[in-house]
């Protein structure tokens, strides 16, 4: 509502008599917004940063320019073609650069970077340009106010409005989380039931399109575009530059830095001083980084959390414990480089137990949780989940059947708080909530863990005991049917580990089936109804706790071989 | 088909011109890699020494003796911009920002003090040029190709055998732990930025031995000598010079071959491909 009201107001400009300056003015400042907002709806959303900015604003530039000034059509019917001419190249090389997993951000950044080069390129040497430039002021533009420059505040402006709406909404929705978890960490977002893949490519091709918008617009105002102007490295820079101004981590901050640079740098470039005032300029900018890293807006980033409300108590599902498996893993390997962490390896879980998994250090039990959780693919094998085949399944298809697992280490998301972090499962759960659901959902496992009265913390506010329960509380909160716990108790005192026992029972009577993976063997004796032992990557033994212990192999791997 | 005269010379002056990325890109990549600062200004120190080098030669000086002025000079800048970097403990996205700021902030310098007009350094060196064989060799050019050789291999070794290197790589990968193992990691990013700054003044010289100089010429190297840099691999102060080497060459090539401004389609064509079949390189 706020959006359509402030569009409104700033709408009545043109209407107002003013010299046309104000109005091209105003139209520039615009232009900076939408590019700076679409460039951190992917870059800064997701931390994936973009040097290629530029190239998709270009490629919107060239589509508009070659329908409009050379196919003569009427303008507004190029711009859906600006949008998706760009978005439809996002698209593509999102779907080649997102598939290489071993991809690091920088490479992400160095590709768009080699793209802009390679657009620009064939630009300027096909009929699109070829080398003179491409001359608009014949195209015909629709009028919507007393005056051209009138006209053309009009269209940026409800662009403007439209992109920082679509940053406002992605921000405060699903999307926009998802996209944050995997800013702070991608692996675990996709473990968690984020679909990462899909998400980098819609931000990418969302960010693409609105940027090739803003372009076709562009080429009109300025009414000659040309190749060296377009493409050029200050586009890409700009971008950066305005969005960390502001602030990346806020909806609002790329528009408010937009604003603010191209404000400055107007005011400086065009005084009698032009070149006093930007050394100026670049010292203004000095002091803002140094002084408020986290841009203008970086302190309001902190997402506001919605009104703590209680979530309905789930239902109470106790399955029967009995002998029907869950999870049945069959003859699964996996190897390193030539190490065989995990060797033909045989498992059962059946429904309703708490299933310890033990083993001396090395013997390949994260990496079977890795291989179940779908981190690692298997090198052959069979995982059967209820009845499912996961092997070959994504990561988040995984956890949405209904698998969770915690880390070892525990891997929060470190910039967002406690209650987000343990509300993002819920979001991309076996059924899919709304945030303000996922939210009273986080405050029930956040009270069951004892964590409540940190839910506005960050991670890195809390010691290691309470992060070793919000990871407990990150994993319940899935409402998962099988749950890994990945060495929850090591590193925890006396006091503390009575209370993660505690813990882990009541998560067994609310119906869910445990692997328990654990070195602490007082835990594995008092918690476990049966007991698997791995090791060299093989399973050696299986059956209750206490014979299994007596096992002259689980001896020998454990402590070696007796030759008194 | 261009004869096989104009390919050796294209070639040639691929080679050149890769040599000059490379050098550009040493002082990057190391305080890139090992530092995690994305310094940006240090094409602007680049021009900064270019021209110095420029106005100390127009007042008499070889230019080669001017970097006995320019390289202690650049070095106190670079270990005052760690200071500072470090000082405020900035994060890596962020110095790309604020060495954007000094870039702005030496540009206006330079406008101020030579104007924005193109500038040429006149020197004894600038038409020395010999023939092998078909093949026109410029003395400038050849001598840049040496110094970014030899500085590049210089780094390397000295990173690989010294205590000096072993401690600096530590550092990168680790830097309280190195600082654990008695390792001096603040004095040594601070050395570490400091021959980065006097990369840059080298790098500075031979700009100015080999080409025309102008303001607005600064941005102009950002794009291809970042992508070097990244090719190369972050903190490698080998891995630009063989890729520049590399982007040079297939520039040169494809200028003969077609027209000269198809030329960066082809190398970063030939980079996306690489990136893509074999990410893990990189």
């Amino acid at each position: 509502m706020k959006f359509v009201a402030a569009g409104i107001a700033l709408g009545a400009v043109p209407f107002l008599g003013l010299p046309a300056f104000y109005e091209s003015f105003l139209y520039l400042v615009f232009h900076w917004v939408v590019l700076a907002t679409s460039w951190n709806i992917l870059s800064g959303y997701s931390g994936y940063f973009s040097f290629g900015h530029a190239g998709f604003f270009g490629a919107g530039v060239y589509t508009a320019a070659v329908l409009a000034g050379k196919l003569d059509w009427p303008f507004l019917w190029t711009l859906p073609f600006a949008a998706a001419v760009p978005a439809a190249l996002a698209v593509g090389l999102g779907a080649i650069i997102f598939r290489v997993r071993a991809l690091r951000g920088e490479l992400f950044a160095l590709l768009t970077l080699a793209v802009t080069f390679v657009i620009t390129t064939v630009v300027l040497n096909t009929p699109v340009d070829g080398g003179p430039g491409v001359y608009l002021s014949a195209v015909s533009m629709p009028k919507l106010a007393p005056t051209p420059s009138g006209t053309f505040y009009l269209l940026a402006l409800a662009l403007a409005v439209a992109t920082v709406w679509i940053a406002y909404a992605v921000y405060h929705s699903r999307f926009g989380t998802g996209l944050f978890a995997i800013h702070d960490d991608e692996e675990v977002a996709e473990v968690m039931g984020v679909p990462t893949y899909r998400f980098k490519l819609a931000a990418f091709a969302l960010s693409c399109a609105l940027a090739g918008v803003a372009g076709g617009l562009y080429g009109v105002f300025v009414s000659y575009v040309t190749v060296g102007e377009t493409f050029s490295g200050w586009t890409a820079l700009y971008v950066i530059l305005m969005a960390a101004l502001g602030g990346t981590r806020h909806w609002l901050g790329p528009a408010l830095g937009a604003a603010a640079l191209t404000t400055l740098l107007y005011v400086f470039t065009t005084s009698d001083y032009a070149v006093a005032g930007r050394a100026a300029l670049g010292l203004i900018f000095i002091l803002v980084i140094l002084f408020l890293p986290q841009g203008l807006l970086g302190r309001f980033a902190q997402r506001k959390a919605l009104p703590k409300r209680a979530a309905p108590a789930p239902p109470v599902s106790v399955a029967a414990k009995g002998s029907e498996p869950i999870l049945v893993v069959r003859d699964v390997s996996k190897a390193f480089k030539g190490v065989q962490a995990l060797a033909h390896v045989e498992l059962e879980v059946r429904r309703g137990e708490i299933l310890g998994l033990v083993g001396p250090n090395g013997s390949g039990k994260s990496t079977l949780i890795n291989v179940v959780s779908g981190h690692y693919p298997a090198d052959g094998g069979s995982i059967e989940f209820e009845g499912r085949e996961l092997v070959g399944e994504a990561p988040h298809r995984i956890a949405r059947a209904g698998i969770a697992r915690t880390y070892q280490i525990p891997r929060p998301f470190p910039q967002l708080t406690v209650l987000e972090n343990v509300a993002l499962p819920p979001m991309f759960g076996q059924v899919v909530m709304d945030r303000a659901a996922a939210e009273a959902e986080a405050w029930r496992w956040l009270e069951f863990t004892g964590l409540a009265s940190k839910a506005a913390h960050r991670p890195d506010a809390l010691n290691l005991h309470q992060r070793k329960f919000l990871e407990l509380a990150r994993a319940l909160a899935a409402r998962p049917r099988l749950l890994f716990l990945d060495e929850v108790l090591s590193g925890l005192t006396a006091a503390e580990m009575d209370e993660a026992i505690h813990l882990i029972r009541a998560i067994r009577e609310q119906g869910a089936t445990i692997v328990f993976v654990e070195h602490v063997m007082r835990a594995v004796m008092e918690l476990t109804d049966r007991v698997v032992v791995l090791t060299h990557g093989k399973s050696i033994a299986a059956g209750a706790p206490r014979d299994v212990m007596r096992d002259p192999e689980v001896i020998t791997a454990y402590l070696g071989t007796a030759h008194a | 088909m261009p004869s096989y005269t104009l390919l050796g010379q294209s070639a040639l002056s691929g080679v050149f011109i890769g040599a000059l990325y490379g050098l550009l890109g040493l002082g990057l990549t190391l305080c890139w890699g090992m530092l995690r600062q994305i310094n940006l200004a240090h094409f602007a120190l680049v021009f900064l020494g270019a021209y110095l080098t420029y106005q100390l030669a127009a007042a008499g000086m070889d230019p080669f003796a001017t970097l006995a002025l320019t390289v202690p000079v650049f070095f106190l800048f670079g270990v005052a911009l760690h200071w500072l970097l470090a000082r405020f403990k900035v994060t890596p996205l962020n110095t790309l920002l604020i060495t954007f700021g000094f870039t702005v902030m030496i540009e206006s310098l330079i406008q101020w003090v030579w104007s924005a007009d193109f500038r040429r350094m006149e020197s004894h060196y600038a038409d020395v040029k010999w023939k092998i064989g078909e093949l026109f060799v410029p003395l400038p050019e050849l001598v840049t190709l040496g110094i970014a050789c030899g500085l590049a291999l210089a780094a390397w070794a000295v990173l690989r055998f010294t205590d000096f290197g072993r401690a600096m790589r530590a550092t990168a990968e680790d830097a309280p732990i190195a600082a654990a193992f008695g390792v001096n990691d603040k004095v040594l990013s601070l050395v570490l930025s400091g021959l980065c700054a006097a990369f840059a003044a080298v790098a500075g010289m031979c700009l100015a031995l080999s080409h025309t100089l102008a303001p607005s010429q600064i941005y102009a190297w950002v794009g291809v000598v970042f992508a070097v840099v990244m090719i190369g691999g972050l903190g490698n102060p080998v891995g630009p010079l063989l890729a520049g080497l590399v982007i040079g060459v297939s520039e040169g090539l494809t200028m003969a071959v077609a027209a000269p401004a198809w030329a960066p389609l082809v190398s970063f064509s030939l980079l996306i491909a690489a990136l893509l079949a074999r990410p893990e390189k990189f």
